[in-house]
């Protein structure tokens, strides 16, 4: 075996480890743009699986998966949470009614998703990061991105029995005051509202940017600002209920908003 | 020494061991290519990268990280599976069986809940990576969206999962989520424009019932280790393919 490692030595390897900066230099001028995958790539995939190996067996040492009494159905868990990836969705439940918090939002989000790459007519700023190239679509998915994580952990931290707001040091067993006098504005004032938020919202920005406009040809536009608009519906809505106690924007006979 | 050295050279040598490996392992240019053009499970990747693409920095590793999970969870997911039964007079005490009684079977367990909460953060992270690198601009449009489609599989099969070890916790969780679901417009019996009542709306589809009971534990069960799983599997197929289909991992321009 010892032929065997003599003429086999990882060179790359070492270099990546032991001279990382002086190979950073030489790709700076050029003289090395790409690596081989093997050895190069593979060891490093092959220590990252490693590692996660040696992080999950730890982590499964320590702690153990919750495991309950048994399910009944007769005794409900008070607060029953969804799973913390649903949580989020869980939480709009006290802003929207559920078919809007868990049906309407998380179809909208994927296929607002889906719909990115035929939307996003901005060429520039591929395959790196490039945040001044890229500024409004890089914004309003950070912001998007930000608001799905405020929600889980707001759901998952700080929600305690009811569904009522407990702060982490606040105790469970003190009884919170169930949120009262809700009101909503009648449908008239309601639907005007919402005609002036989606009318503006779709006017202003071309008239504001009719370049913008222009590059996006009308579909596009509209799906795009429609899209964004929605998004931000979202904290407009919570915004109104924690601040007015305003229940539902729009009310009707066959769906509340 | 020479006798052992000889030994080795007559085995690689021999019609066995040249049927296995193609080629010899001397650290040639050639050899570094074949390495990954001649092994199945290495050749998803090119035989050279740009080097961009090795750096955590830029891709911050969390696809490859993402697949590893999906492959622990299979692995675990099948021994699990071995002393789970999916009927409600059994579903508990199996996980009691596996927690106190089965050798390991809690830090199988374990593996399986943590990995697959991992799981959903690093796909979200991959996410947001591909986003912020722009690499979902063409010609890689398409596999952003079988991406996507990933992302609400690895969500089903976490929440399918989720009421599996039917205790209190999985119940109510899954009721949470079935309650959102007959809200439905159309099709769910207590959403707006309700086309159809509690029996025949989407919700009693989905629970094979009205409640959750054995009917909604076994179609999850179903659901988790054989539709989600396969339905995962061959869009992970579509999104590697595509990769290197669409042009290899995203670069400047």
């Amino acid at each position: 075996m010892g032929e065997y490692q003599d003429r086999y030595e990882f060179p790359d390897l070492k270099f990546n480890v032991q001279r990382g900066k002086k190979r950073d230099n030489r790709m700076e001028k050029g003289e090395k743009k790409d690596m081989f995958v093997w050895p190069d790539l593979v060891v490093m995939e092959f220590l990252t699986a490693v590692a996660l190996t040696i992080i999950l067996i730890v982590w499964a040492l320590l702690v153990n998966a919750p495991l309950l009494e048994v399910a009944n159905p007769g005794i409900s868990e008070n607060p029953s949470k969804a799973p913390w990836y649903f949580v989020g969705l869980q939480e709009l439940l006290v802003y929207f009614d559920p078919w809007i918090a868990g049906v309407m939002i998380p179809s909208i989000i994927i296929i607002c998703l889906m719909m990115i790459p035929y939307v996003d007519v901005n060429p520039r700023g591929s395959g790196r990061y490039a945040f001044s190239l890229r500024k409004f679509a890089l914004i309003n998915f950070n912001i998007g991105f930000l608001m799905w994580l405020l929600l889980i952990l707001t759901g998952y931290f700080l929600r305690g029995p009811d569904w009522q707001l407990y702060w982490p040091w606040e105790s469970w067993t003190v009884v919170k005051k169930v949120e009262d006098n809700l009101w909503s504005p009648d449908p008239a004032t309601g639907l005007t509202g919402l005609a002036l938020y989606f009318g503006l919202g779709m006017i202003i920005p071309r008239l504001v940017s009719r370049d913008f406009y222009r590059k996006c040809g009308p579909a596009r536009y509209t799906i795009v600002m429609l899209s964004i608009l929605l998004m931000y519906f979202v904290p407009i809505k919570i915004f109104l209920r924690l601040a007015f106690n305003i229940r539902y924007v729009l009310v009707t006979p066959w769906f509340n908003i | 020494m020479s006798r052992k050295k000889s030994l080795w050279k007559r085995v690689r040598r021999s019609q066995v061991w040249r049927s296995v490996f193609r080629h010899d392992y001397t650290d040639t240019r050639r050899n570094r290519i074949l390495q990954i053009r001649s092994n199945i499970f290495l050749h998803i990747h090119p035989a050279r990268i740009p080097s961009h693409a090795g750096r955590i920095r830029f891709t911050w590793c969390m696809g490859g990280i993402t697949f590893f999970l999906f492959i622990v969870e299979v692995i675990t997911g099948i021994l699990l599976m071995f002393y789970y039964r999916p009927v409600i007079e059994y579903a508990y005490q199996d996980m009691k069986y596996l927690r106190f009684d089965v050798p390991f079977g809690i830090i199988l367990r374990n593996i399986h809940r943590w990995a697959a909460h991992l799981m959903i953060a690093t796909v979200m992270l991959h996410m947001l990576r591909v986003f912020l690198t722009g690499s979902y601009k063409p010609p890689r449009e398409f596999n952003w969206v079988v991406g996507v489609n990933l992302l609400v599989v690895t969500f089903l099969l976490s929440f399918t999962g989720y009421l599996l070890p039917w205790d209190q916790l999985a119940y109510w969780a899954i009721t949470v989520g079935a309650n959102m679901i007959r809200a439905t417009p159309f099709i769910g019996h207590e959403g707006p424009f309700a086309l159809v009542d509690r029996y025949h709306d989407i919700r009693f589809m989905l629970l094979g019932g009205t409640e959750i009971g054995a009917n909604a534990l076994l179609r999850f069960y179903v659901l988790h280790v054989i539709v989600l799983p396969l339905a995962a599997a061959v869009l992970v197929g579509v999104h590697f393919w595509r990769i290197r289909k669409d042009g290899g991992i995203s670069r400047p321009l």
